[in-house]
């Protein structure tokens, strides 16, 4: 079990919260339970949505595993120049 | 990905060295090719119809006279690219820009294109095109555009991220929130609280070489496009899936850029381009005018953002807030959201929050600019972090110091960070001679400091050994800084080699797997570890060879400075065997030498940045003039540090003109004033000082030699900074960028009464 923290805008649309505990081992298998708890969130995470494991942001590594106890962060998927 | 990205501390051989630039001789000769250098057999002459109107409904277009025009080989409208796109939001805003379907959204937009055996027929042509618009009341400006009396530019959008679901159609697209404590608190603890509001006004990449392309479509649906771009794998996704075309039957070349800064990250022309050569069954080439380029690429934002701070008398801050309000031209983005993001980025914050607002307005489609979104909010809060040093009565530096984030710190974005640099570089400012030199009459000395994320993303590298021992590099990331020279380095330091014995190319997207584009400063990051890697396959298979030639166990062969080495005293006898050796007798052992590396290049490592600036002020006419600039930027490992000084001092100059003289002027009428570097000043050489540079390396401990993004950061800070040190310089404190001549003379008249 892991606990995830979502951005502001993210946790209006998870019902208000701005953090969530879920069951998953990698981040593929967070975001697949993610969109099956909150619906609402799966456009959102088709748009792209990144992940930060204690600090560091992943956007495309689903298969990142989720330490026990680290902090895990969603972030919206940035665009640069 | 079977590759261990973790740094590992270790010495170099060639990387850290400044070996001349692979494509200088070329560059300098005229021989390199740019996007217009490019010309195909038979190949026809595009030009695109642009909408003059900021806001109209198309109620026809009628194209036959066009058509009958002797030497029109094909006329396109949206008709011609119908959507696709299946749903795909982000993707149809990009095909409706391409060419606008029911309505004209800002002036500059195509309507129409037509494919002519020479340039003044295709001009003709454009002339005899009768377009039916209904003009519609427009909105240039993003407060007003926010109004609710303002004209709506799609009623289908309704703002997202609000507590409650809207009613009524808006041209805010979304609301966004990032934070963490309680600022009601926190401000309720200060005892001093600066609270300012400030303007940006919009600006373009200003890169020298404009959007050009070539378009073949062959009668069995293949295609080619040469073109100028960051991304040549994108370029082919986008135009495949706008055209309805397998992705593999379109090969990308991507040219020389002569600048993109992230306005080359999507396709503009390129969609046209290939629907005329389809339409025509002839090569077509589109080459954007200037004027062309500032009406209708992508732009960044304009924005209007509001700033509040407040700090204990020790100079500890106790809150900050920020509102930020970012134009997006007629299209969806997430400008507002990344400068929410980047605005107190700098900072320990122990209650922090920014909200952002996307808004729409009747200006081009908003592209990503160099960190985009951060140098305006960086403007913002380091022009109002300044002020509240002041009214503390602490050194600016010293404040910074006091609060800046570090290992450990919750960033205002959210998560905790790893090792950052912005401390260094705050300390290396406050130390570096340029904080005690003098100061004369109407000079001021201003600082700031900037972040940006960076990031990493797909990418593919191959790596030959020919027959001869040279090494061909083939990367799929363009070259936009010098990343070829970078990678060249990385590949000799892992094979133990010469630098010169190692060819960079960037290879078509037939060529080699599919790699994101070059932004998000990961050019050199992600292909140096996408090199490493190839570079460690080659060597294993370098081994396995050598085990051949000598009939010896592989376990007993080591690779060290570009020779395999029989290892343990059985085999002291056996003459080291060199790279070219190797290769000499590959055919014999196996054929071809080579390492590949697919791989996702993540935890690129975030950035910062402090800038110091000098800047006198003429208070009799508002002009200014920067005498000196100092950049120091965290690199975590600088590859080749020449190239590294180059992207801090380019984000310099660029900003400079941002701050200073650059900006799109819009009248009335809602048309662009000024499209064209007549009237819309970047700054050249006669207005810069030379720009010094300190390269900081704390390294990044997701890559294997430490190396972080350098190419964006360096835009963050100019803003601030030489408007920190025009407001000491002319005594007034400037809110409104750029700070033109008659803005700052307004402001000096206004302080002084008058």
């Amino acid at each position: 079990m892991v606990e995830v923290t979502l951005w502001g805008s993210l946790g209006a649309i998870a019902g208000g919260k701005s953090k969530v505990e879920i069951e998953a081992k990698d981040i593929r298998e967070l975001f697949r339970k993610l969109a099956e708890q909150y619906p609402g969130l799966e456009p959102y995470i088709d748009r792209g949505i990144a992940v930060a494991i204690d600090g560091v942001i992943y956007r495309d590594t689903w298969s990142k595993e989720l330490p026990e106890g680290a902090e895990i962060f969603l972030l919206p998927r940035l665009a640069g120049g | 990905m079977n590759f261990d990205p973790r740094y590992s501390n270790r010495s170099f051989t060639s990387v850290g060295t400044r070996p001349i630039r692979p494509d200088g001789v070329d560059k300098v000769t005229g021989r390199a090719r740019y996007g217009a250098d490019f010309n195909m057999a038979g190949q026809l002459v595009g030009r695109v119809l642009r909408s003059p109107h900021p806001h109209a409904k198309i109620r026809k277009i009628d194209t036959a006279k066009a058509e009958k025009l002797a030497g029109v080989k094909a006329v396109i409208t949206a008709a011609d690219l119908p959507d696709l796109t299946d749903g795909d939001a982000a993707m149809y805003d990009i095909l409706d820009n391409c060419m606008a379907r029911k309505k004209a959204l800002y002036d500059g937009h195509a309507v129409a294109a037509v494919a002519a055996v020479d340039a003044r027929t295709a001009r003709q042509a454009l002339k005899l095109i009768e377009v039916d618009y209904e003009v519609l009341l427009h909105v240039t400006d993003v407060d007003e555009a926010m109004k609710h009396t303002a004209p709506l530019l799609n009623d289908a959008i309704f703002t997202e991220g609000l507590e409650e679901k809207p009613v009524k159609p808006s041209n805010v697209t979304k609301r966004t929130q990032f934070g963490h404590g309680d600022i009601h608190e926190g401000f309720g603890q200060a005892d001093f609280v600066v609270k300012r509001s400030f303007k940006t006004e919009q600006t373009h990449q200003g890169y020298i070489e404009p959007h050009a392309c070539v378009a073949s479509v062959s009668s069995d649906g293949t295609a080619d496009l040469w073109v100028c771009t960051q991304g040549h794998f994108v370029y082919r996704q986008h135009c495949a899936q706008l055209l309805g075309m397998e992705a593999s039957k379109l090969r990308v070349t991507s040219s020389e850029i002569g600048g993109g800064f992230g306005g080359k990250t999507h396709v503009w022309a390129e969609p046209v381009a290939l629907a005329l050569a389809r339409k025509a069954g002839r090569p077509v080439k589109l080459v954007m005018t200037r004027d062309e380029v500032f009406r209708a690429s992508g732009p960044t934002s304009a924005t209007s953002i509001d700033v509040r701070i407040g700090a204990r008398k020790d100079g500890t801050i106790t809150a900050a807030e920020a509102t930020l309000r970012y134009s997006c031209g007629p299209y969806a983005g997430m400008w507002a959201e990344i400068g929410a993001m980047t605005a107190f980025a700098c900072y320990r914050l122990e209650n922090v929050r920014t909200v952002g607002y996307e808004v729409l307005v009747n200006r081009p489609k908003t592209a990503a600019y160099r960190a985009p979104s951060a140098p305006m909010a960086a403007f913002a809060v380091e022009s109002a972090i300044d002020e509240l040093a002041k009214e503390i009565g602490m050194d600016p530096v010293e404040f910074r110091i006091r609060n800046a984030a570090q290992e450990g710190t919750r960033s205002s974005y959210g998560p905790v960070y790893g090792p950052i640099g912005i401390g260094p570089t705050l300390e290396a400012a406050k130390n570096h001679p340029h904080m005690k030199a003098p100061l004369g009459k109407n000079q001021g000395r201003g600082m700031a400091c900037g972040f940006w994320f960076n990031f990493g993303g797909q990418t593919c590298t191959d790596l030959n050994i020919g027959m001869d021992g040279s090494v061909s590099l083939a990367v799929g990331t363009v070259d936009v800084g010098g990343s070829r020279a970078s990678l060249s380095l990385v590949a000799a330091e892992e094979l133990g080699i010469a630098y010169e014995q190692v060819k960079a190319v960037v290879a078509d997207t037939s060529s080699l797997g599919y790699n994101d584009m070059t932004d998000g400063s990961r050019g050199t990051f992600s292909s140096s570890m996408a090199t490493i890697s190839a570079a460690r396959n080659t060597i294993k298979i370098l081994r396995e060879r050598a085990a051949q030639m000598w009939d010896i166990p592989v376990d007993d062969v080591v690779w060290e400075k570009g020779h395999a080495i029989a290892k343990g005293e059985k085999y002291g006898n056996l003459a080291a065997l060199s790279l070219k050796e190797i290769a000499a007798a590959s055919g014999k052992t196996g054929g071809p030498i080579a390492g590949h590396s697919e791989l996702v290049a993540d935890g690129a490592g975030v950035s910062f940045a402090t800038h110091i600036c000098d800047i006198e002020v003429d208070p009799e006419t508002g002009t200014t003039r920067v005498l000196r600039y100092t950049v120091v930027q965290d690199a975590g490992k600088a590859v080749h540090p020449t190239y590294v000084e180059g992207q801090y001092q380019g984000g310099a100059a660029q900003g400079i003109g941002w701050a200073l003289n650059e900006e799109y002027i819009y009248g009335k009428d809602g048309r662009l004033q000024n499209p064209g570097f007549l009237d819309y000043r970047i700054p050249v050489c006669s207005d810069l000082p030379m720009i010094d540079t300190q390269i900081l390396e704390i390294p990044n401990p997701n890559h294997p030699y430490g190396v972080r993004g350098v190419g964006e950061t360096s835009i963050v800070p100019p803003l601030a900074a030489i408007a920190n040190a025009v407001s000491n310089a002319a005594g007034v404190r400037m809110t409104h960028i750029p700070m033109s001549p008659p803005r700052i003379l307004a402001a000096i008249e206004a302080e002084r009464g008058g």
